[in-house]
Order: C-alpha cells, then structure tokens, then sequence
C-alpha cells in the first residue's frame, strides 16, 4: 500500500539538470600538473638520500651490470608500465601519479646502484602509507621488477643483489 | 481518473525500475573504461592475488613437511600468501644399491603460517628382506603426519640476518612394529620435534637452512623408535645450503644427522641436489643421495627424484 502511494512521487521525480558542477558542489578541487614537470604536486617533505632507504653500492660494479644509467633508465620505465599494466596490483598504483612515480623511482634505483643520482622522493614508510599493501601485492612488485631486469640481460646473480637492497624495505612497505 | 492513472503509472515504474539496474550497470562499464584510459590498467576483473615468489613453498622432505629432500626447513607449503589456503602433493623415489624407496605426500599452508602435513614412505628390503629373514621384497611402511607453525621472519623479505624461523612436531607410525621389535626397537611409533631457520641471502643468491630436531627415530621410524637400551630422546642436526641460478632453478645440498639407538651404524645422510620449476606450479627435483648404512647393508648411494606439484 504504502509501495503504492508513494509510485506517483517517484515518477514525479525530476532528473537533476545537466549542467550542474558537481565538483564545485562537493567542493572538490582540481589538481593541476606541473607544467614543466606533468607532476601532480605533493606536500612539502624534507628531501634527502636517506629517504632512499638503503646505501649505495660501493663499486661501479653494480651500474654496470645493469647497463649504466641508460640501462638503470630503461630498466624502470619497464618497471613502471609492468606496474601500471598490471590487474594483481592495478588498484593500488591506480591512485598514483604515474609521471612521478617513474621519476622517483629512477633516482632511487639509481642512487641505490650507484650510478651518480640524488633521491629526491619521499621516505619508503610515508610513500607507502595508507595503501594497504600485502606481501603479494609485493610478490607481484619483485616479479615485475624481474621482469624488467631480465629483459635488459642483468645476471641473475646482480638481480639478486639489486633486491637484497630492497627486501629489508618490505617492513615499511608491507601493512596488512 | 485517479483509478486510471495508476496502473498506468505502477507498470511504468515496474518499467522503469526494470530498466534501472540495466542502466546502472552501463554507467559503471563506462566509469570503468574511464578508469582504465586514465591508469592504462587492462580490463581484467580484479581476483586477489595472493601467490608465494617461485620456489619459496621449497620442495617436500622425505618426512611430507615442505623442505629440501631429506631435510626439513621453515617454510610452509604451498604457493598462498597470507590470504589463502595453499596446497602440495608429492611423489618421491630414491633408488639405491638394495633398496627401493617410494613416499608420496600431502601437505596444505594456511595464510603462510601454518602447515599440515601427510605423507606414507613404502621401503622396499628386495634381496635384503630375504638375507634379514623378513621375506623376498618385504615392505617397510609408515604413516607421518606432521604439524609445522612459522613464527617469525620471511624467507626473502626484512632483515637479512632476521631468518624465518618454525617450530613443527611430526607423529611418526610404522606400520611394521614386529620388525621394528624384532631388531630392538622400543616403540613402533614416535613423535619428532623440530626447529628450523631458514634465509635466502640475496645478496649472494644463497639459501641456508638449519634445523635442530629431537627424535628417537630409527632410519627416520622405519625401523621404529628408540632402543630397549636407548630410548631417550636425541638432538639432531639438519643443513641446507642452495644457490640460486634463477627464478626457477635451484642447486644445493643437504646433511642430516641420524642416532644409532640399535647400535647397527647407521650413517648421517647427505645429499646434493638440483630442483627446477618448469611452470609456476610445478617442482622437479633431482638429487645424488648417500643414505650410508641401513639395516647393516652399507653404500647406500643412489639416485633421489622427485616431482611436486603445488597450488
């Protein structure tokens, strides 16, 4: 009955107009890029090589194993789109600014293979707060930077040592 | 008018209402392509994805626990994660000089935390069952069910001097407790407890595995538990050291130490072994096994094979 009573009303209902800012309504601002760098800028934060996570290598050994900063280069661009690309992971770099995220993660690969770079991106614990991470969303992370890796012909060995820099991260990065 | 109205304006809101989730559904497809142009991730639906790195679940010991062959590690079966339910089976054969030894298994991981284990060992005497007097190709059997716990660290990931670390306890039952007697032993079946640490040095690409276990197992409960003269339980020591060629392959070897309550010399066990993993769920492992005396027959050495699939 009351089903009934109340089917004129929702008939009645008039569809919003089209015009309306929703974004104004609800407040929401929009982000603008950077001009220069197409990064979507971020709170301000201390910047230092600390914030890397691990020390440097010591020799150019490393650096050259994966082809230099040229290789270094490639080797995360690879990593970034695997990671963008990926469906096991997709939700959690959904969110992220992509242009900077492929930035950061050069200098630090670089930084940490010593081939002459600063990390001028945030420390591993506020860069990965909030995103819920599980250690096989991290799995898939390792994988692809394998992936990567192998595709620039780095030994398997240098891989290795490359990640025994990163596993001791998975504590700041690793939340559930 | 009213009474006309309103079947009219009930079959257009069923209608309506009908159309609805239809409509519903259309605007969520086109968010999600809107989604997938702004981060370039594929359409694919999302199912949690909750799998181990290759060949951290290890392979099944010969006791069923997930380890090296005849050592047993800290790792827990299975390919799941902390969200899941993973699960190995194996089939094992060691061929040696007077014996054929066959095992196969079961062992489920759950959340990467705690693992099950099952597996039945079948040892053939051949020749030597007629020589002891037991009988042409007399079969020794025994049943282990086993419970393992991770308590702390990971195999891979945190503090490279911080191993994952497991505590575990195996029920062994002979299933041939006349022989077991026959030869001196106290029980026909024995609990084992084990402690075990294990860490991938990535830096070198090597594995290294130490287990501490307390048993008074014969020939691994084969050949019973305890002596009439010893039948105290006794530390041993379990050791795994593998290099890592690649994702998939996997060299090392392994030592167990053994008691000799019967007083017939049994020998500490060694072995090298090569483990490859030809597709994510699939483990084959290889190995050169000296398994020194057993039963007073000596230079048992021979080959360990073993294929293992895992979920």
């Amino acid at each position: 009955m009351f089903l009934t009573a109340t089917l004129p009303l929702l008939l009645m209902q008039q569809a919003p107009a089209g015009d309306i800012d929703w974004d104004k309504e609800f407040g929401v601002e929009e982000v603008e890029r950077d001009p220069v760098t197409g990064e979507i800028p971020v709170e301000p934060y201390t910047k230092s090589n600390a914030n890397a996570g691990a020390t440097p290598f010591n020799s150019d050994a490393m650096a050259a194993h994966f082809g230099g900063r040229d290789g270094i280069e490639r080797i995360a661009d690879r990593f970034t789109d695997l990671n963008f690309a990926d469906p096991r992971i997709g939700g959690i770099f959904a969110g992220h600014d992509e242009v900077r995220f492929r930035r950061t993660i050069f200098e630090q690969f670089c930084y940490i293979l010593n081939a002459g770079c600063d990390y001028t991106g945030r420390d591993m614990q506020s860069s990965h707060a909030g995103l819920g991470s599980r250690k096989a969303d991290l799995n898939a992370i390792v994988e692809n930077l394998q992936q990567a890796m192998r595709e620039e012909n780095v030994p398997f060995a240098a891989q290795n040592r490359f990640l025994s820099k990163l596993a001791p991260m998975s504590g700041d990065v690793i939340e559930r | 008018m009213k009474t006309a109205l309103y079947p009219l304006a009930a079959s257009l809101t069923v209608c309506s209402l009908g159309f609805m989730p239809v409509a519903l559904a259309a605007k969520e497809k086109a968010s999600d392509q809107q989604s997938i142009e702004q981060t370039g991730a594929p359409s694919v639906p999302f199912d949690e994805y909750n799998a181990k790195l290759l060949l951290t679940n290890a392979i099944s010991a010969i006791d069923g626990a997930s380890g090296g062959g005849i050592s047993n590690w800290a790792t827990i079966a299975g390919r799941q994660e902390t969200r899941g339910i993973g699960v190995q089976a194996h089939v094992t054969a060691v061929l040696l000089p007077d014996y054929f030894y066959q095992s196969h298994g079961l062992a489920v991981g759950i959340a990467d935390r705690v693992e099950f284990s099952y597996a039945r060992q079948n040892f053939d005497t051949q020749d030597v069952g007629a020589a002891l007097g037991i009988g042409q190709g007399y079969k020794l059997n025994q049943d282990i069910v086993g419970a393992k716990v991770r308590l702390v660290g990971d195999v891979v990931y945190g503090d490279a001097l911080v191993p994952q670390v497991s505590v575990g306890a195996q029920y062994k039952r002979s299933l041939d407790g006349a022989v077991a007697s026959a030869v001196g032993a106290a029980h026909d079946q024995g609990v084992d407890f084990t402690l075990s640490a294990t860490k991938l040095f990535l830096s070198h690409s090597i594995l290294v595995n130490t287990t501490a276990r307390l048993t008074k197992a014969n020939q691994n409960g084969l050949l019973g538990f305890g002596s009439v003269a010893d039948d105290s339980y006794e530390l041993q020591f379990e050791g795994a050291l593998a290099y890592q060629f690649s994702r998939r392959f996997v060299v090392g070897s392994e030592f167990r130490s053994k008691p000799d309550n019967l007083g017939l010399g049994e020998d500490d066990w060694f072995d090298l072994f090569a483990a490859y993993a030809p597709t994510d769920n699939f483990t084959l492992t290889a190995a050169y096994a000296d398994l020194g005396s057993i039963a007073t027959f000596t230079g048992q050495r021979g080959a360990f094979l073993q294929a293992q699939v895992a979920f």
